[in-house]
C-alpha cells in the first residue's frame, strides 16, 4: 500500500489542519516539507500538486488532492475504520456536521484568519498591524462566538455528541489567536471556553504542536 | 413528505440549492422569506438558522443551513436518482469533486461575491458601489480564472470529465457576474467560456434563471 504524503509547512494553518486529521486517524504518512520562504510553493513542481500554489497538498497513491478541508473529508471517509471517527455514518448526523463545517469555513475562518494574520503573523515578520482590520474582525468574530456559545450550550461538540472535523478545523487558527488579545472573546463565553480546552488537549493536536515547536 | 426550502428565487445561495434540487428531480416547496422586513433576523427564523441567513432546508425534523451543506445533503440522500453530482461510487473522483467544491467556496467565491454585491445588490439597498473593492476583486478573480482556464483545457469540467456539484456551485454568482460590465473575464478565456455556456444551458438552470433578477431593469 502506497504511503500517504502530506506536502506542507508546519507553520501554515491549513497544513496543521491536515496533520491533525492524519494524527487523529493514526495513518502512516510521510511529511514533505515545502520551503515557503524559498517560494517553493509557487514553483512548477509544487504547482503540479496545487495549481493555486498553496499548501498543503496530499498524495495517496496516484491521487493528488489540495484544499485542507477537502483533504480532511477524503481522509475521514477513505480511512473511516482507522483511528478517531471524524465524520458520522448516520446521514442526519452527518448533515448537521456538514452544516457546522461550512460555518467554520464561511462564518468563523474569514474573521479568525484575518485576526491571526494581523496579530500573530505580521509581528513575527516585522510588519505593522492594521488596527481597523482588527477592530472590524474582532466584532465579527464576537458575533460568531455568540452563536457558538448557544450551540455549545445544547451540544457538547459543534456537530453533535462527538468530536468531528467540524471541531477539528478550528484548531490551527485557535492556536494562533490564543497568543493574542482575541483570547478574551473565547474565555468570556463559558461553553466556548470549555470546548476550546477540550479540543486543544487532544493527543493528536499535541503531536501537531510538537512538530511545530521543532521548527 | 416534500422538502421545504426557505429562501428567495433570486438569492444566490438559495438558487445554489434550487439548482441541486432540480438536478436531482426532487419534490420541494419554496417558502419565501421577507428579507426587506428583516424576517430572517427575527426569532422564528433564527431558530432555524442562528446566523439569520437564507436558505434553510427542512426535511422532516432535520433543519439545515449553509447552502453548500444543504446541497451536499441533497446530493447524498438522493444519490441514486437524477444526475450523479458527487460520484459516490468512485472514491477518487468523489475526492476530486470535494477539492473543486472547496476551490469554489474559498478561492472563487471570495473574489466574485464582493463584485456582485458592490455592483448589483448594494445599489438596490441604496449603497454606492465601491470601485476600489471591485477592482481589487476583479484582479483576484482573474488569477483564479487563469487556473480554471488551464484546468478546463485538460478536463471538460472542474473535477474531471464529468459534471458535478463542484461546477453547479458556481452557477448563481457567475450568472449575475455575466450581467456586469466585466463579463470579459469569462468570455476572454475560451475554455472557461465554453464551460460556462455548457453548464448554464442545463435544464435545471433554465428552470430557475427566469426568477434570477433583482428587478433593476437593466
Amino acid at each position: 500500500m502506497a504511503a500517504i504524503k502530506v506536502h506542507g509547512n508546519p507553520l501554515s494553518t491549513a497544513s496543521m489542519r491536515v496533520l491533525a486529521t492524519v494524527y487523529e486517524k493514526e495513518i502512516d504518512h510521510e511529511f514533505v516539507f515545502v520551503d515557503m520562504r524559498a517560494g517553493e510553493h509557487k514553483k512548477e513542481h509544487f504547482l503540479s500538486f496545487n495549481p493555486f500554489g498553496q499548501v498543503p497538498a496530499l498524495e495517496d497513491g496516484d491521487l493528488k488532492l489540495f484544499e485542507s478541508r477537502a483533504i480532511n473529508k477524503y481522509i475521514a471517509c477513505e480511512y473511516a475504520v482507522k483511528g478517531t471517527q471524524l465524520i458520522y455514518q448516520d446521514s442526519k448526523k452527518m448533515a448537521i456536521t456538514s452544516v457546522w463545517m461550512e460555518v467554520e469555513a464561511q462564518q468563523y475562518d474569514p474573521a479568525a484568519s484575518k485576526l491571526g494574520w494581523e496579530l500573530a503573523i505580521k509581528p513575527l515578520l516585522g510588519m505593522s498591524t492594521d488596527t481597523a482590520v482588527v477592530e472590524e474582525n474582532e466584532a465579527k468574530l464576537a458575533k460568531v462566538l455568540d452563536v457558538y456559545e448557544s450551540r455549545l450550550a445544547q451540544s457538547k461538540y459543534l456537530g453533535g455528541d462527538c468530536f468531528t472535523l467540524a471541531d477539528l478545523h478550528h484548531l490551527p487558527t485557535l492556536h494562533y489567536l490564543f497568543g493574542t488579545q482575541v483570547k478574551k472573546h473565547f474565555d468570556s463565553r463559558p461553553h466556548v471556553s470549555a470546548w476550546v480546552a477540550d479540543i486543544t488537549a487532544r493527543p493528536a493536536w499535541l503531536k501537531v504542536l510538537a512538530l511545530l515547536s521543532q521548527q | 413528505m416534500a422538502l421545504k426550502l426557505y429562501g428567495l428565487p433570486m438569492s444566490t445561495c438559495t438558487t445554489r440549492v434550487l439548482a441541486c434540487l432540480h438536478e436531482k428531480g426532487v419534490d420541494f416547496e419554496l417558502v419565501p422569506v421577507d428579507l426587506f422586513s428583516g424576517e430572517h433576523k427575527q426569532p422564528p427564523f433564527l431558530s432555524k438558522n442562528p446566523f439569520g441567513q437564507i436558505p434553510v432546508l427542512e426535511d422532516g425534523d432535520l433543519t439545515l443551513f449553509e447552502s453548500r451543506a444543504i446541497t451536499a445533503y441533497v446530493a447524498e440522500k438522493f444519490k441514486e436518482t437524477g444526475t450523479d453530482l458527487i460520484k459516490h461510487n468512485n472514491p477518487k473522483e468523489a475526492a476530486l469533486v470535494k477539492v473543486w467544491m472547496e476551490v469554489e467556496s474559498l478561492n472563487f467565491n471570495s473574489a466574485i461575491s464582493p463584485i456582485v454585491f458592490e455592483h448589483i445588490v448594494g445599489p438596490i439597498m441604496g449603497k454606492t458601489a465601491d470601485q476600489a473593492v471591485i477592482d481589487a476583486n476583479l484582479e483576484k478573480l482573474g488569477k483564479v480564472l487563469d487556473v480554471y482556464e488551464s484546468k478546463l483545457s485538460i478536463t471538460k469540467y472542474l473535477a474531471g470529465d464529468f459534471y458535478s456539484l463542484a461546477d453547479l456551485h458556481h452557477f448563481p454568482y457567475t450568472h449575475y457576474f455575466m450581467t456586469t460590465p466585466w463579463a470579459s473575464l469569462v468570455n476572454d478565456r475560451p475554455h472557461v467560456k465554453a464551460w460556462w455556456e455548457d453548464i448554464s444551458s442545463r435544464p435545471a438552470f433554465k428552470k430557475i434563471v427566469g426568477a434570477m433578477t433583482f428587478g433593476e431593469g437593466k
